[in-house]
């Protein structure tokens, strides 16, 4: 039994775990109530269980908790639906999504992206988002939410 | 879109699990009542309930899997209600509460199951009025609703929620009720944003992999190396250091370990050290189409038969045959398949994603022994679901692991789980031939396909086969035999499918089963007659339609993608763009598609690019246009994805096929714009939309290559070794 301090959404939370390598994925989602990040792989392949740590883009799912250190942020903390983050809004207007399941990851990712390059190409937002897969076929739509929130921003 | 709602109230009346605490699903919110209410397919208390308040609610048993389909039934019934969208709630797939419509597949949702919420709600707005034309003292005639209000002539006005008391809507459904005309319509038709999409985006969503039970543990299956291993033995000493396992659970081969917290399942999943038996009952990969062709035929299926064939083709001058093949495909589904089991008092609820949840209810029954009172199946959306995947047979394992342990179980399988164990689209064997007369005409078609037998029924649950139980399952490859006939007047015509004791894995359907293998078939081996009487492709489509609709469609295409005027590739080139052109009248009595597809084909790699895709669309009447283009996006891109790089591998044990590093599918980087033509027909009934473009994707791409490159692909997926060695070949 250990107890860790983690930084999630700008509060500091205290968790309670028997084992340090279990991934941050089962702690954020089981321990913390943080659906936003979702089991796809187990992995690192498929990017549904994208966060961030210190504003940079990590697959949660193959993270041991011993190794985080820095602030995470997950898609309950980018924005909410009061306050939506630019690409949650441009996301919503594009109707971006079939299932859903994999949508965590793809704004995730690009929001990581939009901080570092504010106006990317289509080429770049395409090889961004290269390592995260969508099984319904919504490619074309993420790609074009992502523009406009990089539009509008 | 979730609301708090206190379950022991609802269970409670349902007779099921009695527990107490808060659950974030306001589908569940349901009705208090759920003991009572009839789910009877007849009744238009089977399907609606109007509260007090005018809140409307819809009980559907098609299911949304991912593709926006709740939106769109909740706007066939608003429309036909004459109520606000928001007004409008609906429970999908609650076998205590919702009628049994059959599996969501098929692209049957709303035009099955959406027309039957459309005629109950057409009964009822009958209903209602008649009610307050009693109340009123005024003739029905003079009565409209607009917004939940029926108001009269006269300007006295009446909500809705004021005229349904618990008798109202105790009716049977009539078929004549008159539905409102579509020129009325002021919901169906429009780009309602999606019910989902906000909380999707928000991370409030809750996803069946995210529901949750107090007290709930968590469970991992052991699987065998090989299919037909037998558990020898296991060493619970083997995971001794991990804490929190409750048990390790043993039924025959079933093998499953439930623990406390979800990584400690995983862990000793992987961990436990367990000897099984040798089993190499697979053929070899390499041999597989020999395998097939050697499968016993257990009968042969004549799916049309015109004129006669063999003597046509024996008389024909100039004949042409053809082989293709398709090979076998995973679900991969992005999440894993999941379920939360819990019995009480012998009673087992099971909270899943399964697309038949009336089915599941048998199988588990029939598994565990019990009435099929005793067991509830309640439907929570899961991550997209292109047919029967795993989730019915995590349901098995979480119910054996919940009753063994006597508390709720949660499991979710790992994604070798998924790749390695949910049901196969089974390899799919065409031979195809057609004579010619001298004056170039096409005077007999054959074609014999190789599937194994059976239909959409019951497909065995893996936890209940490994623990020598039995789940009323038998070989089900889905509805395969669709769209081997053809839609083409030719004098002379026989399809006949020889039906197959057995496939190599566990079989079952995925999005456009048999009809994407057989459409790819014929409309390639169209193709390949038409370049032999060098006819163009749009030419001898139209030539053998007689079908105004399916013509109309095509010249619309036709005239979308400038079919006539496109560029002569230049085949001598490393890099050549060529287009494809293919048709299908889905199952022949319903959606039309038509696409071309333009593809760039690197001659020195064998590699594609598919560069764009013009579809034509006519699925009659058309109840959300956004949502449509949505589906019609994703049959493209997941039918590429298959037929570019799809291909399931396995050894003589087990699949080896077990991530996505094995099993690629489609990136962003390989996407084409997709230019999508919706024919909306508002008079006409609504058909399916959410798998007939499929079926025309592969055979668009092999039409484009061959237009490149003189070389045609008979063989999906369409690897660049592949094309490379046709290339070589030709």
């Amino acid at each position: 039994m250990a107890t860790t301090s983690l930084s999630v959404n700008g509060r500091t939370v205290s968790v309670t775990i028997e084992d340090p390598d279990t991934p941050l994925l089962y702690i954020l989602r089981n321990e913390l109530g943080l659906h936003g990040p979702r089991f796809g792989c187990g992995l690192g392949q498929c990017g549904a269980c994208t966060v961030h740590i210190d504003g940079t883009a990590v697959r949660s799912c193959v993270t041991p908790l011993s190794t985080v250190s820095g602030h995470i942020v997950t898609l309950e903390g980018l924005g909410t639906g009061t306050q939506p983050h630019p690409l949650q809004t441009a996301f919503i207007e594009e109707q971006a999504v079939q299932c859903g399941y994999c949508i965590n990851g793809m704004i995730m990712q690009s929001a990581d992206l939009l901080a570092r390059n504010p106006k990317p190409s289509e080429q770049e937002v395409k090889s961004e988002l290269a390592s995260n897969l969508c099984r319904c076929g919504t490619h074309l739509r993420i790609v074009r939410a992502v523009m406009r929130a990089a539009a509008g921003s | 879109m979730n609301k708090m709602i206190d379950r022991r109230t609802l269970l409670k009346a349902s007779g099921a699990l009695i527990v107490a605490f808060s659950l974030p699903l306001d589908h569940i919110a349901a009705k208090m009542d759920a003991g009572a209410k009839t789910v009877s397919a007849d009744r238009v208390d089977g399907f609606l309930a109007i509260a007090p308040d005018g809140q409307v609610t819809a009980y559907s048993g098609k299911v949304d899997l991912g593709t926006g389909v709740r939106t769109a039934l909740t706007q066939i019934v608003a429309e036909e209600l004459d109520v606000p969208i928001n007004r409008v709630t609906i429970i999908e797939g609650d076998t205590a509460l919702t009628p049994d419509q059959g599996t969501t597949s098929g692209s049957f949702s709303i035009q099955n199951g959406g027309m039957q919420l459309r005629r109950a709600a057409a009964t009822a707005r009958q209903a209602l009025l008649r009610r307050a034309a009693a109340r009123l003292e005024c003739d029905i005639s003079t009565l409209s609703i607009r917004d939940g209000v029926v108001t009269a002539a006269s300007g006295s006005h009446l909500p809705i929620g004021d005229l349904a008391d618990g008798s109202t809507l105790a009716l049977d459904i009539e078929k004549a009720a008159p539905e409102k005309a579509p020129v009325e319509y002021t919901i169906v038709g429009k780009s309602v944003r999606r019910l989902d999409i906000s909380d999707k985006v928000n991370a409030s969503f809750t996803f069946m992999q995210d529901f949750k039970l107090p007290d709930m543990l968590h469970g991992r299956v052991v699987r065998p190396a090989g299919f037909g291993a037998k558990l020898v033995s296991y060493d619970e000493s083997s995971i001794a250091g991990i804490p929190g396992i409750v048990k390790v659970v043993r039924i025959n081969n079933f093998l499953g370990i439930v623990a406390k917290s979800e990584w400690s399942a995983i862990k000793a999943a992987q961990q436990l050290k367990v000897t099984w038996s040798t089993w190499q009952g697979l053929p070899e990969q390499s041999k597989i189409w020999e395998h097939v062709r050697s499968t016993p035929i257990v009968r042969d299926d004549v799916t049309s038969r015109i004129g006669g064939s063999r003597g046509a083709l024996d008389a024909a001058p100039r004949k042409l045959e053809a082989t293709y093949d398709f090979a076998i495909h995973t679900h991969g589904s992005i999440g894993p398949s999941c379920a939360v089991a819990s019995f009480a008092d012998g009673n087992l609820t099971c909270w899943t994603a399964s697309q038949a949840t009336h089915d599941l209810r048998k199988q588990l029954a029939a598994m565990l022994t019990v009435g099929g009172e005793k067991v509830r199946c309640i439907y929570v959306e899961g991550a997209g679901c292109y047919g029967r995947n795993g989730h019915e047979d995590a349901a098995a394992d979480a119910a054996l692991l919940a009753r063994a342990v006597g508390k709720p179980v949660r499991v979710q399988w790992m994604r070798a789980d998924e790749h390695g164990w949910d049901p196969k689209g089974p390899p799919t064997l065409l031979d195809m031939r057609a004579g010619i007369d001298p004056a170039g005409n096409v005077v007999a078609w054959e074609s014999e396909l190789f599937v194994p037998d059976g239909a959409a029924g019951l497909v065995p649950l893996t936890g209940a086969d490994l623990a020598g139980l039995d789940s009323l399952g038998k070989l089900s490859p889905g509805g395969v035999l669709n769209d081997l006939a053809i839609p083409y007047a030719i004098p002379n015509v026989t399809t006949t499918a020889h039906r197959l004791q057995s496939t190599p894995l566990r079989p079952a359907w995925i999005r456009s089963p048999g009809r994407l293998q057989n459409t790819f078939a014929n409309e390639s081996f169209l193709d390949e007659i038409a370049a032999a009487i060098g006819t163009d492709p749009l030419d001898i489509r139209l030539q053998h339609l007689n079908d105004a609709r399916g013509k109309e469609l095509l010249e619309r295409l036709a005239r979308r993608s400038k079919w006539r005027e496109r560029p002569k590739p230049d085949r001598n080139a490393d890099v050549v763009t060529g287009r494809g052109l293919a048709y299908v009248k889905y199952e022949l009595v319903r959606t039309y598609v038509g696409v071309v597809a333009e593809v760039e084909v690197n001659r020195k790699t064998g590699a594609l690019a598919v560069k764009r895709f013009y579809v034509a669309h006519d699925c009659g009447q058309v109840i959300n246009p956004n949502g449509l283009r949505n589906q019609i996006e994703g049959c493209i891109v997941q039918t590429m994805s298959r037929t570019l790089k799809e291909e399931v591998t396995f050894d003589r044990s087990m699949v080896t096929s077990l991530d996505w590093a094995s099993y690629p599918i489609l990136s962003f980087a390989e996407i084409p714009d997709i230019v999508i033509d919706l024919i909306d027909r508002v008079e006409e009934a609504p058909w399916g939309a959410g798998e007939a473009t499929c079926a025309v994707v592969p055979s668009a791409i092999g039409g484009a290559v061959f237009e490149a490159t003189g070389v045609r692909l008979h063989s999906v997926p369409f690897t660049p070794a592949k094309v490379l060695a046709a290339l070589r070949a030709a």
